[in-house]
């Protein structure tokens, strides 16, 4: 049997862009304890400054008395990261994913934090509750996500 | 030491701005100042050396595509070199190759003018 204990490191820390660093090593020494490779780590780091810069640019328009609570879950099978905040908040189906070649094309300036972790991170969920708890979900399987389904029903 | 340098080296018709440290939505507006200056000066043809830069994130590369079309405008180009793997990774994922020079060395970054 594999033990299904999950172990959680918690940081709550004010919304300001100053804390930026201290909130990616936080992460990156987690990542970089659990096993993943300095490719993957510098995926997870980038992945947790964009929600971050997101939260203290958009949910809190640069209030820098409000928290930012970081939250990271580690199980047998990955790392998920849950940043929460209690701004305003935004509707994550009308969040435009950039075409790269059009926004390139077209020299677009930002816009590239949520389609960034989706593509660093194997799935990025969000749960948003304008004013009250808004919450971005990124996880990391330690595995290809397909290797482990194949792993799984060999076993 | 600081998060974030920005040192700037003119030549006769290119500027280097070397940047090292980190570049993210902290530090950005440093960077974009040293920008703004150039092109203030009208020196238009400038050259990033990511030599000693550790880390980007999208609020650092903003600032290039903030300023890129005012400056080929202006007849000039932002030309980048010395970057590491991690940092050209955070480039090439998002296809940023296909719209800037990026080169190894700060001598061929110059001939791309």
């Amino acid at each position: 049997m594999i033990a299904k204990s999950v172990h959680e490191y918690k940081l709550r820390i004010p919304s300001q862009t100053d804390n930026l660093e201290l909130i990616r090593v936080f992460v990156a020494k987690l990542a970089e304890k659990v096993g993943f490779d300095s490719d993957d780590i510098g995926k997870i780091e980038l992945a947790i400054d964009e929600a971050c810069t997101n939260v203290i640019k958009h949910a809190y328009n640069g209030d820098r008395s409000k928290p930012l609570d970081i939250a990271i879950q580690i199980d047998f099978q990955k790392f998920a990261i849950v940043v929460t905040d209690q701004g305003k908040g935004f509707n994550p189906k009308k969040v435009n994913i950039p075409n790269m070649d059009k926004y390139l094309a077209e020299l677009r300036v930002g816009g590239l934090g949520i389609y960034l972790m989706k593509t660093l991170m194997d799935e990025v969920d969000y749960d948003i509750k304008p004013g009250v708890k808004n919450q971005v979900r990124m996880v990391k399987y330690f595995l290809d996500k397909n290797s482990k389904i194949v792993q799984t029903e060999k076993a | 030491m600081a998060n974030f340098q920005v040192k700037r080296d003119d030549s006769d018709h290119y500027s280097v701005l070397r940047i090292g440290g980190f570049l993210d939505a902290h530090t950005a507006p440093q960077l974009e100042e040293a920008i703004q200056k150039l092109i203030d000066e009208e020196r238009y043809n400038i050259i990033i050396d990511f030599k000693e830069l550790n880390y980007i994130s999208s609020a650092g590369l903003g600032v290039f595509m903030g300023f890129i079309e005012n400056i080929r405008n202006n007849s000039g180009d932002i030309k980048m070199c010395g970057m590491n793997p991690k940092i050209y990774r955070v480039f090439d994922l998002l296809g940023f190759p296909s719209l800037y020079d990026i080169v190894n060395e700060e001598k061929e970054a110059v001939e791309k003018f």
